[in-house]
C-alpha cells in the first residue's frame, strides 16, 4: 500500500480555485468576447451575402460617403489610444487622470456614435433604410449591432467613472476597468472590420 | 396601451386548449397552495429561489425539464392521437391550425425546456463535484442562466391561454414564419423564448468552460478528468461557438417581423436558404450539444456498474474532441435537397459520415468497458445498455439519410422523425434519465426507488421501439412529416401502433412520478449515509450525501483518472483532515431572480408590441445589472469551527454507514467501506 501524508491528501489551504477570483473574471470575459467575435463573424457572413441583394435600390457604392465613415473611423481609433492612457493612468494609480482620459475617451465615442446615427437618419430619408433591401437589412443590423455594443460600453464607461470616483480604484474596480477596456479595444477590432468589409470593399 | 393585447387573445371557444389552461392553472394552485399550506414561501425564497449553489441551481434546472417533459409529451401523444384517427373522412379532433402549434411546441419544448435545462442541470451538479471545486467560476451568472430559461419556459406556457404559439415547426423556417404567413403573435412567442434562454444558454456555456479550465483540483490534468467532466467542457465550448449564431439568425427573423427588413422574404432581396443554413450551423452543434453529456453520463455509469476503469479513456476523449469539431461541418446535411451541387452535397454527406467513426468508437468503449466487468443492473445502468442498443439502429438509419440521393427521397418524410428520434430519445434522454437516477442519491442524500425504475425503463424502451419502429416503415411508404389528416388507409394501422407506443411511454412517465412519490416516501428508509452508494469512481462519491454548502472541506489532490478509486485502493478515501480552514463562498442573491422576472415582463411585452412596458422591462434589466456591478459584498466565509462541526457530523454519519454495512448486505456494493482513517 502506498503511504502519503495530509500534505499529499489535501491541497494546502490558500483559496484555491474559489469563485469569481480574478483570472476567472478576464478568462470568462475573453470567452465572452469570443463568443461575440463569433456573433459579428454571423453578420459579417450575411453581410458578405446580402451585399449583392439591393433588389434595384441603392447600392453601397451609391450610398457610402468615406469622407464621414474615415472620420468615424479616426474617432474610434482615437479612443481607443486614450483608453489606453486611461488604463495606464490607473496602473499609477492616478484615480483622476483615469476619469479625465474616460472623459475623453467616452467624447470620443459620443462623436462616433452620433455620425453614425446621422449616417443611418441621412440613408433613411432619402429611402434607404433597413426596409429597403436585404443588402440594406444586412448592412443596418451589422453596422447597428456595432453601433450598440459602443453605446453600451458608453454606459458602462459612465457607470465606471463614477464608480472610480466614488469607491476609488480598488481592486475590484480595476478588475472591471480592465474589462471595460478590453471590451473597447474589441469593439475597434471589429470596427476596422466594419470599415474595411462595408465600406472599403463597397467602392472596388 | 397594450399594444395588440386584448381579451380576444384568449381563447375562450377553444375547449381543448381551454382544457390545458385549466390544468396548468389548476396544477400551479396546488404547488402554490402546498407552499402556503407548510408556510415554507420565505424557506423557499432564501434556500432555493435566491440560491447560487450549483447543486440547488441544478436541482431547479432538473425540476424545470421534467415540467416541459410533462408538457412536451402532452403534445407528443395528442398529435400520436390526432395521426391515429384522422384518415380519409374522419378529421380527428384537432383543427388544423391548432395541431401545427402542438407539433412545433412539442419540438421546441422538448429541445430548449426539457433537454437544455436537464444537461446544464446534471452538469450543474456533477462537474464542480468531480473537479473538487467548492462552485461554479461565476455563482450569480449561473442563477440568471436558470432565471431566464425558466421564464423563457414560462412565456411559452403563456402562449397557451394568451394568444397562440408558432405553428411553423420547431424550426421556424420562413417564408412560413414571416409576419405575411403568420401575422399573429405564435411565431413572436417562439422568438423571443429561444432567443432569452438561448443568452441564458450561451452564459452556462462560458460559466463551465472557465469552471473546467480554471478551478480543478490539484493533480487532476485535463487526461484525468472525468469523462463527464470532458464532455460538459466539450459542450460548453459548443455552445459559445455555436448560440451567437442562433442569436445572430433569430434577431435577423424578428427584424423582417417587427422593421419589415427581407432578410428571408420571399421579395425584396431575401434569401431564406440564409436562414436555413443559419439555422444549422446552430442547430446541428446543438444536437451534440444535448447529446454528448449523455455520453458522459453513460461513461460514468458503464464504469460505475462494471466495476471497471473505463476502457479505452483516451480513444474516448478523442472521439469526444473529434464530435465536437466535426459538429460544425455537417449542417447542409439537414436539406440536401435545397439544390447545392453534387460536389457540396458529397462533402457533407462524407463529412456525416465521418462523424459516425468517433461515435462508434464510443460505442466499442463501453461495450468493451463492460466486458468480463462485474455487472449490477440498476437503473442507470438499464438506461444505458437501453440506449447502446437502440441508439445503434438510429445511427444506421442516419446513415441512410447520410447519402443525398436516398434523403432525396427520405428528406421530411415519416423516416426522418422515426431517425431523429431514435437519436434523441436514447441518446440525449436515457442519458438524462440515468444520471438523473445515478445522481439522485448524491443531491438528495436517499435513493429513487430502483423498482419503479425499473418499470419506467422497460415501458420507456418498449413503448419507444412501438411508438418509432412504425415510423420508419410509415416513411419508406412515402408518407410525410407534420401531416394533420391524410388519405391513405394503408398508413393507418401503422399510426394507430404508434399511438399504442406513445401510451406505453405514458405508462414510463407514470412510473418515473410514482417512483418519485414513493421515494419521498420512503427516504427515512433508503438514506444513505455514506456518500457512496454506488461504489462510485470520481470525486464526488468521495463527500457526504448532500454535499455541505461548500462541497469540500480540504480540497482533495488527485493522482488518478478514477480519483475515488485511488484514494480508496491506498486507504486515503476517508481521512480525516488534520485541520480546517475558513471557506470563502458566494452569497446568495435574489437579483437573478429579479432579473429573470424583468425579463419576462420584456419578453411579453415585445410579444404584443406593447412597447412603453418593453422599455420598464429593459430599464429594469439594465438597473439589475448596474445595482449588481456596484454590489462588492458578494461573498463571505464560511468560519473553520463550522466547516469542523459539519464534517464532525459526516464522520459520525460513515461510522454508522459502516456498522449498517456490516449488518446488511448491501444490493449494490460490492464490497465493504474501507476502514475508517483517523
Amino acid at each position: 500500500m502506498i503511504t502519503r501524508t495530509f500534505d499529499d491528501v489535501f491541497a494546502p489551504p490558500e483559496d484555491h480555485g474559489h469563485a469569481d477570483s480574478d483570472t476567472n473574471v478576464m478568462f470568462g470575459f475573453w470567452l465572452y468576447l469570443m463568443s461575440d467575435c463569433i456573433l459579428f463573424a454571423a453578420l459579417f457572413a450575411s453581410y458578405v451575402v446580402y451585399s449583392h441583394s439591393a433588389d434595384g435600390g441603392p447600392t453601397g457604392r451609391q450610398l457610402f460617403d468615406l469622407r464621414g465613415t474615415l472620420g468615424e473611423t479616426m474617432f474610434l481609433l482615437t479612443s481607443s489610444i486614450t483608453c489606453g492612457f486611461a488604463i495606464l493612468a490607473m496602473h499609477r494609480r492616478q484615480a483622476r487622470q483615469v476619469i479625465g482620459w474616460f472623459v475623453v475617451t467616452f467624447l470620443f465615442g459620443l462623436g462616433f456614435v452620433t455620425m453614425e446615427v446621422s449616417e443611418f437618419l441621412h440613408m433613411v430619408a432619402i429611402g434607404a433604410g433597413p426596409d429597403r433591401s436585404g443588402f440594406l437589412a444586412a448592412f443596418f443590423t451589422l453596422v447597428a449591432t456595432h453601433g450598440t455594443h459602443v453605446t453600451v460600453g458608453l454606459i458602462w464607461m459612465l457607470v465606471l467613472m463614477v464608480q472610480v470616483m466614488s469607491k476609488g480604484l480598488t481592486p475590484k474596480v480595476q478588475s472591471r476597468v480592465m474589462r471595460l477596456s478590453m471590451f473597447w479595444h474589441f469593439l475597434d477590432i471589429v470596427w476596422v472590420g466594419v470599415f474595411t468589409v462595408v465600406y472599403l470593399r463597397s467602392m472596388v | 396601451m397594450l399594444g395588440n393585447l386584448t381579451l380576444a387573445a384568449i381563447p375562450y371557444d377553444n375547449p381543448i386548449v381551454m382544457g390545458a389552461v385549466a390544468f396548468t392553472l389548476i396544477g400551479g394552485a396546488v404547488v402554490v397552495g402546498g407552499i402556503t399550506w407548510l408556510g415554507k414561501w420565505g424557506y423557499l425564497w432564501s434556500e432555493w429561489l435566491t440560491s447560487v449553489d450549483h447543486k440547488r441551481i441544478g436541482a431547479m434546472y432538473i425540476i424545470l425539464a421534467l415540467i416541459a417533459l410533462l408538457r412536451g409529451f402532452s403534445d407528443a401523444i395528442m398529435m400520436r392521437a390526432q395521426q391515429a384517427l384522422a384518415e380519409g373522412a374522419a378529421h380527428g379532433y384537432l383543427p388544423p391550425y391548432h395541431y401545427d402549434q402542438v407539433f412545433t411546441a412539442h419540438g421546441t419544448i422538448m429541445i430548449f425546456f426539457m433537454a437544455m435545462p436537464f444537461l446544464v442541470g446534471l452538469m450543474n451538479i456533477a462537474v464542480p463535484l468531480q473537479i473538487g471545486a467548492r462552485d461554479v467560476a461565476f455563482p450569480f451568472l449561473n442563477s440568471v442562466s436558470l432565471w431566464l430559461t425558466a421564464v423563457s419556459f414560462g412565456l411559452v406556457m403563456l402562449s397557451l391561454g394568451v394568444g397562440d404559439f408558432s405553428h411553423a415547426g420547431w424550426t421556424g423556417y420562413p417564408p412560413l414564419s414571416e409576419l405575411r404567413f403568420s401575422p399573429g403573435p405564435g411565431v413572436d412567442y417562439w422568438i423571443w423564448a429561444i432567443q432569452l434562454s438561448g443568452l441564458g444558454t450561451l452564459m452556462t456555456g462560458i460559466n463551465f468552460v472557465v469552471t473546467i479550465i480554471r478551478m480543478r483540483a490539484p493533480g487532476m490534468t485535463l487526461m484525468r478528468m472525468p469523462v463527464f467532466t470532458w464532455s460538459a467542457l466539450c459542450t460548453s465550448a459548443l455552445i459559445v461557438l455555436a448560440f451567437p449564431v442562433l442569436t445572430v439568425t433569430l434577431a435577423m427573423l424578428t427584424l423582417d417581423r417587427y422593421l419589415g427588413t427581407h432578410f428571408f422574404t420571399a421579395a425584396g432581396g431575401g434569401d431564406l436558404m440564409m436562414y436555413v443554413n443559419m439555422f444549422w450551423v446552430w442547430g446541428h452543434p446543438e444536437v451534440y450539444i444535448l447529446v454528448l453529456p449523455a455520453f458522459g453520463v453513460f461513461s460514468e455509469v458503464v464504469a460505475t456498474f462494471s466495476s471497471k476503469r473505463l476502457f479505452g479513456y483516451t480513444a474516448m476523449i478523442y472521439a469526444t474532441v473529434s464530435i465536437t469539431l466535426l459538429s460544425f461541418i455537417v449542417w447542409m446535411h439537414h436539406f440536401f435537397t435545397m439544390g447545392a451541387s453534387a460536389t457540396v452535397n458529397s462533402a457533407f454527406s462524407i463529412a456525416t459520415m465521418v462523424i459516425g467513426v468517433p461515435t462508434g468508437v464510443k460505442l466499442f468503449t463501453w461495450l468493451f468497458t463492460m466486458y468480463r466487468g462485474r455487472l449490477r443492473f440498476t437503473t442507470p445502468m438499464l438506461w444505458t445498455v437501453g440506449f447502446i442498443v437502440t441508439f445503434t439502429i438510429g445511427g444506421m438509419s442516419g446513415v441512410v439519410l447520410a447519402m443525398p440521393p436516398a434523403d432525396f427521397v427520405l428528406h421530411n418524410s415519416e423516416w426522418l422523425i422515426a431517425h431523429f428520434h431514435n437519436m434523441l430519445i436514447p441518446g440525449a434522454l436515457f442519458g438524462y434519465f440515468a444520471g438523473y437516477s445515478y445522481w439522485f442519491p448524491k443531491v438528495f442524500g436517499f435513493q429513487l426507488n430502483e423498482t419503479w425504475g425499473k418499470r419506467a425503463f422497460w415501458s420507456w424502451l418498449v413503448g419507444f421501439y412501438v411508438a418509432f419502429i412504425p415510423l420508419y416503415v410509415l416513411g419508406l411508404m412515402g408518407m410525410p412529416r407534420r401531416m394533420w389528416h391524410y388519405n391513405n388507409p394503408s398508413w393507418q394501422p401503422w399510426l394507430i401502433v404508434a399511438g399504442f407506443g406513445a401510451v406505453l411511454v405514458l405508462i414510463g412517465i407514470l412510473c418515473q412520478l410514482i417512483q418519485l412519490a414513493v421515494s419521498i416516501r420512503d427516504h427515512a428508509k433508503t438514506r444513505d449515509l455514506s456518500g457512496d452508494l454506488w461504489d462510485g469512481r470520481t470525486l464526488e462519491w468521495s463527500i457526504a450525501s448532500p454535499p455541505p454548502v461548500y462541497n469540500f472541506a480540504r480540497i482533495p489532490v488527485v493522482y488518478d483518472r478514477d480519483a475515488f478509486i485511488d484514494m480508496k485502493q491506498t486507504g486515503t478515501a476517508y481521512v480525516r483532515p488534520d485541520e480546517y480552514f475558513d471557506i470563502h463562498m458566494p452569497r446568495n442573491t435574489g437579483v437573478g431572480f429579479i432579473m429573470g422576472m424583468c425579463t419576462f415582463v420584456f419578453g411579453f411585452a415585445m410579444i404584443w408590441h406593447i412597447w412603453w412596458m418593453a422599455i420598464v422591462g429593459a430599464l429594469a434589466i439594465g438597473s439589475c445589472i448596474i445595482a449588481r456591478a456596484w454590489d462588492d459584498d458578494v461573498d463571505y466565509y464560511i468560519p473553520a469551527a463550522e466547516v469542523a462541526r459539519t464534517e464532525a457530523a459526516r464522520f459520525r454519519a460513515l461510522a454508522s454507514a459502516a456498522d449498517a454495512e456490516r449488518a446488511v448486505a448491501d444490493n449494490f456494493r460490492m464490497r465493504p467501506l474501507p476502514e475508517l482513517v483517523d
